[in-house]
């Protein structure tokens, strides 16, 4: 075992899937400077400039050029800063990479990886802040995956790389930096493979991205009033691992859906809808989901913490569905 | 270097060139007819009259060199190679169709013969061919990338994202404007102050020329130059054809908003006539070849339309199975 962080395991898999194939080139917004959070740092000094590009500020372009080059036979990491700068780069990402395939009648592959980061809690205000994965699992064609650990950021990383597909990879700026033991080389991780986080009787809570962190801590509280609550992180969101999730709730009877991005309409939405129809007579009790409210993300501090969802919330949504 | 005059081209590449427009101008005029007795069927954009630009600069590339195209494509795949049979069955949506009948009119791509797609969204294809020259050039390549794209796409902002991230890396890519003088429904002259395309990447120091875009031998010679520069490494670069849609922004389009040219006008700009008129005067067409190449093209569609109507319909299954690729 080694100590690492969710930034380093990034580093980490970008390097040996780069040093593994030279058609991997990695190009944003100052990535051969490492980028503002140091996930391509020091890819520049060991690969070159020709394989580690940096761009204007043009999103549109470089996702139109990592699209072209993924046509023509390179495997392109493109790194979009913040997931709120995504919406510069949608007619790209929507109309060009995720049809390709389908509309050239299978003629044409897009092997694109997007890595992208998202999330609030650092005071970045409404633009950058967002969680907007939602939309990218409305859009066949695309793949979206939503690590929540440093294991399994390397481990999707190394698989998303490797898929013949785009693949939409939403990192979060609260879990860079957080130190995990990992085992020495992760292994690469099918995608459509949920991880069960925590063995629970009494409540299936799943939870996204920083989310899961959060309802652990939940799980925690609540196993001080006896109730016994399993964590289950989806990981990919396309693919969805639905069957793990409804193995659970046969078994506990009650689910609760949580993530940071906006409640109505988010991606928690398409879960409930889901289990329910898959598993209605095994409900015991509403299914709660715990999102942020319809609104921006607020600048000022208090206003923000008070806007985020988190532990407490998860908790609350566990005691309703057992009508505690 | 606009002055194609200067160049003569032997007898064997105007029959070809003219080989090429015939086929294209009678394959659009029966695609026309198809389309309003409902046999080809949604958005149809059709390049009649703009066939010299297809026939000038895909004439000249290798089949593994890459064509982007746009909205209005047919010229450009069949000018690049793409079996007339096959396009004519994916504008019906049949199982035979270049991309199965999943792309239609809008989205053609035949990876055998280097159109890697035409889209349908103005201006999207622009970094697409961006990228594509940028592959093979790390994959030690000398492969070219050429994308078309009509004048309505130079106001979109990926263009100039495009433009200036092509100049930075030096990409040997070839940018080539049918401007034919109508954004859609609107002339030029009401989207942008900026008269010539190629003024819009002089800033940028792209390598550009002007030519007749309806003459089909000056279009040929510019691009010549361009693709020898681009096949050694150099680039970006920049063809702006000046056009003639003939036809409407889409069939059905009832273009209210400009005058229909009088046949005395048309025949002057007319590429097919010019370069006739070209061949006889140089002595490498006669009336018979002419006619025969004319009387070809139209066989060959019709044999396209034949192959196309007995392509069954693809399975409904289809959809579902090409969603992701594995």
């Amino acid at each position: 075992m080694t100590e690492t962080t969710y930034l380093q395991a990034i580093t980490t898999t970008l390097s040996e899937a780069m040093r593994a194939d030279q058609r991997v080139l990695v190009l944003g917004e100052d990535v051969a400077e490492g980028g503002p959070w140091g996930a391509t740092a020091g890819l520049a000094e060991e690969f070159g400039a020709e394989r580690v590009r940096n761009t204007p500020i043009s999103e549109a372009a470089i996702c139109g050029i990592a699209i072209g080059a993924a046509e023509s036979g390179l495997r392109p990491v493109v790194e979009i800063m913040f997931v709120d700068f995504l919406t510069l780069a949608l007619d790209q990402l929507v109309n060009q990479a995720a049809k390709a395939h389908f509309m050239s009648g299978g003629q044409l592959n897009v092997p694109l990886v997007l890595r992208t980061q998202g999330g609030a809690g650092q005071r970045g205000g409404a633009q950058h802040s967002q969680s907007l994965e939602a939309w990218l699992t409305h859009v066949p064609g695309l793949k979206v995956a939503m690590p929540s650990t440093a294991a399994d950021a390397a481990g999707l990383l190394a698989t998303a790389i490797a898929d013949p597909n785009p693949v939409v990879f939403v990192e979060n700026k609260t879990l860079y930096f957080r130190r995990e033991e990992v085992t020495e080389r992760p292994p690469a991780l099918p995608f459509g493979c949920a991880r069960l986080m925590r063995h629970g009787r009494d409540v299936t809570v799943v939870a996204l991205s920083c989310l899961v962190s959060e309802a652990m801590a939940a799980a925690d509280e609540l196993a001080g009033e006896g109730i016994d609550a399993e964590v289950i992180d989806p990981r990919t969101l396309v693919p969805l691992d639905l069957d793990a999730i409804v193995e659970s709730v046969r078994r506990t009877h009650r689910l609760v859906v949580a993530h940071e991005a906006v409640q109505h309409g988010g991606f928690g939405a398409e879960i409930v809808a889901q289990v329910q129809a898959a598993a209605f007579d095994e409900l015991d009790a509403p299914i709660e989901r715990v999102g942020a409210p319809f609104a921006p993300v607020p600048f000022s501090p208090p206003l923000e913490d008070a806007y985020l969802p988190g532990r407490a919330e998860v908790a609350a949504a566990v005691r309703a569905t057992l009508a505690l | 270097m606009a002055d194609g005059a200067a160049v003569q081209p032997d007898g064997d590449v105007g029959l070809d060139l003219l080989r090429t427009m015939w086929r294209i101008r009678v394959f659009e005029e029966r695609v026309g007819e198809l389309t309003r007795a409902d046999e080809v069927h949604g958005l149809v954009h059709l390049s009649v009259g703009q066939e010299a630009v297809a026939a000038g600069v895909c004439g000249q590339l290798r089949r593994d060199d890459a064509v982007y195209s746009g909205h209005r494509a047919h010229g450009h795949a069949i000018a690049k190679g793409a079996p007339l049979e096959r396009v004519m069955a994916e504008l019906m949506g049949r199982a035979d169709g270049l991309c199965r009948g999943l792309g239609g009119s809008m989205h053609l791509v035949d990876v055998e013969h280097g159109l890697y797609g035409a889209t349908g969204v103005v201006g999207g294809n622009v970094p697409l061919a961006l990228g594509s020259a940028l592959a093979h050039r790390l994959l030690g390549s000398d492969q070219v990338a050429v994308v078309f794209f009509g004048d309505g796409a130079v106001q979109g902002g990926i263009f100039v994202e495009s433009v200036n991230l092509a100049t930075l890396w030096r990409l040997p890519v070839i940018l080539v404007c049918e401007n034919n003088g109508f954004a859609e429904f609107t002339p030029r002259s009401a989207h942008t102050n900026v008269e010539r395309v190629s003024d819009v990447v002089a800033p940028y120091g792209v390598e550009r020329a002007t030519v007749d875009g309806n003459d089909v031998v000056a279009v040929r010679t510019a691009f010549a130059r361009f693709l020898a520069e681009a096949r050694g490494g150099g680039g970006p670069l920049l063809l702006e054809c000046l056009t003639h849609r003939l036809r409407g922004h889409y069939e059905g389009d009832p273009q209210r908003y400009r005058e229909a040219l009088a046949a005395d006008e048309w025949q002057e700009l007319d590429p097919i006539l010019r370069l006739q008129r070209r061949g006889a005067a140089e002595g490498w067409l006669d009336d018979d070849t002419s006619s025969r190449l004319e009387q070809e093209a139209h066989e060959q569609v019709e044999e396209a339309v034949r192959f196309a109507r007995e392509s069954p319909f693809p399975p409904a299954s289809l959809t579902a199975e090409l969603v992701y690729a594995s």
